[in-house]
């Protein structure tokens, strides 16, 4: 069981390294800033949920991933929001503002 | 090589890189992003230190606070034209020799470390039972060093007097200049109105699980600050004037309950800020709550700025 667990958030853990490096590759590489908006929001949804996916076998206790649910679901919220936010700045104002 | 030696290393290396590049990049917005970004690898080397306590206030104060009070301060930078106009020489190399000589006794004083390290750590932990707290943190910013914390508390209302008196006569008592973004029925908006309950029910977590585990005023405070300038920038309700009286009195209502406390302390405990014994923990969690409240605003009052407008009668 124990095994089975641990396995599992290997698994999960690596498969959110996974978006987080796609993230950080089209973050770097990708053209304007809207396609890297882009590529940053499925770090944030993708990547850090897998990642606590994988460490709520691992978490103290009930409330200990009840609070690692809520740094994803919080991160999820401001993160939404500041994409939405830099957007609006980049269609305002032009990539350079 | 173990694993979390490895990944010690790259975090090491990685600090130093961002460090060195917040001094290289000449665009100072990128300078202090940078900044903010070494702030929180550093608060990761705190955790790696198992220094919790500090990573908290180094992810608040030194990534968030500072890194917004320096976009405050590039901000008028970036609207006034300096073209071209170059710190001299002197100043320059005055600069450079004081910033090497810090670096040399940094290094000194890592590099040969006295035989026998003087630690009080052994005696904060056979004592801490007797105060009633859990975490070590906390028992020596209020119980064995109790005189350093009221004064860091009075430090952070000198620095707000510092920023208030930057402002012009005519506007002094006036309304803090601290810039909207606010767009009617924009995503800010609806933050603003989701997150402050949910940011306050964690500030007041962080204060009170202090006594215990890592958190603390400082850290609370920070939070309630962040959550009462989104309010603002989202102009959902505009900051107060500074010559507000409840402003002011919530002000000094921390340091004030702390240096009673402490007084009250040399009648029932015979030592200015020492505690009844058997009342240590109650009034800790009193000073640390009262304590938060003066924090919150005095951070968020200081992010805001000098006033720039006079308020509407």
């Amino acid at each position: 069981m124990n095994l089975a667990l641990n396995i599992f958030t290997i698994a999960a853990v690596s498969a959110g390294m996974f978006f987080f490096l796609a993230g950080t590759i089209g973050l770097l590489r990708f053209p304007d800033p809207l396609t890297r908006l882009h590529a940053l929001t499925k770090v944030d949804n993708l990547g850090l949920g897998l990642v606590i996916l994988g460490l709520l076998p691992q978490a103290n206790g009930l409330f200990g991933a009840l609070k690692l649910v809520s740094v994803w679901l919080l991160v999820q919220l401001s993160g939404a929001i500041v994409t939405q936010l830099i957007a609006g700045s980049v269609r305002q104002h032009g990539p350079q503002a | 090589m173990t694993l979390p030696s490895i990944f010690d290393i790259g975090l090491v290396i990685l600090m130093l890189g961002i460090g060195a590049s917040a001094i290289i990049v000449r665009n100072a917005f990128a300078a202090v992003i940078t900044f903010v970004v070494y702030g929180l690898l550093l608060s990761l080397a705190w955790v790696r230190l198992s220094a919790i306590d500090v990573a908290l206030t180094e992810a608040a104060i030194g990534g968030g606070m500072t890194g917004m009070l320096l976009l405050g301060a590039v901000a008028p930078l970036r609207l006034a034209k300096t073209d071209g106009a170059r710190t001299s020489l002197p100043v320059r190399l005055a600069t450079g020799v004081l910033c090497a000589l810090i670096a040399a006794s940094l290094a000194i004083a890592i590099l040969f470390p006295p035989e026998t390290i003087l630690t009080l750590a052994p005696t904060v932990m056979e004592n801490l039972a007797q105060t009633g707290l859990g975490n070590p943190v906390a028992g020596v910013l209020f119980v064995f060093r109790a005189l350093d914390t009221l004064l860091e508390k009075v430090v952070l209302l000198l620095a707000l007097l510092g920023v208030w008196s930057l402002a012009p006569d005519s506007v002094w008592g006036g309304i803090p200049g601290l810039r909207i973004y606010a767009r009617p029925n924009s995503t800010l908006t609806f933050l603003a109105q989701l997150l402050p309950p949910v940011g306050v029910m964690v500030a007041i977590y962080m204060c009170w699980v202090g006594a215990k585990e890592p958190g603390g005023a400082f850290q609370g405070g920070t939070i309630l600050a962040a959550m009462w300038l989104l309010v603002i920038i989202a102009n959902l309700k505009s900051a107060p004037s500074i010559d507000q009286s409840w402003l002011r009195l919530l002000l000094v209502f921390g340091p004030a309950i702390f240096l009673v406390i402490g007084i009250a302390g040399i009648v029932m405990a015979n030592a200015f800020l020492a505690y009844p014994s058997g009342y240590a923990k109650p009034l800790i969690v009193v000073i640390e709550f009262a304590l938060t409240v003066s924090i919150a605003i005095a951070l968020a009052m200081l992010a805001a700025g000098p006033p720039e407008r006079v308020r509407q009668q």
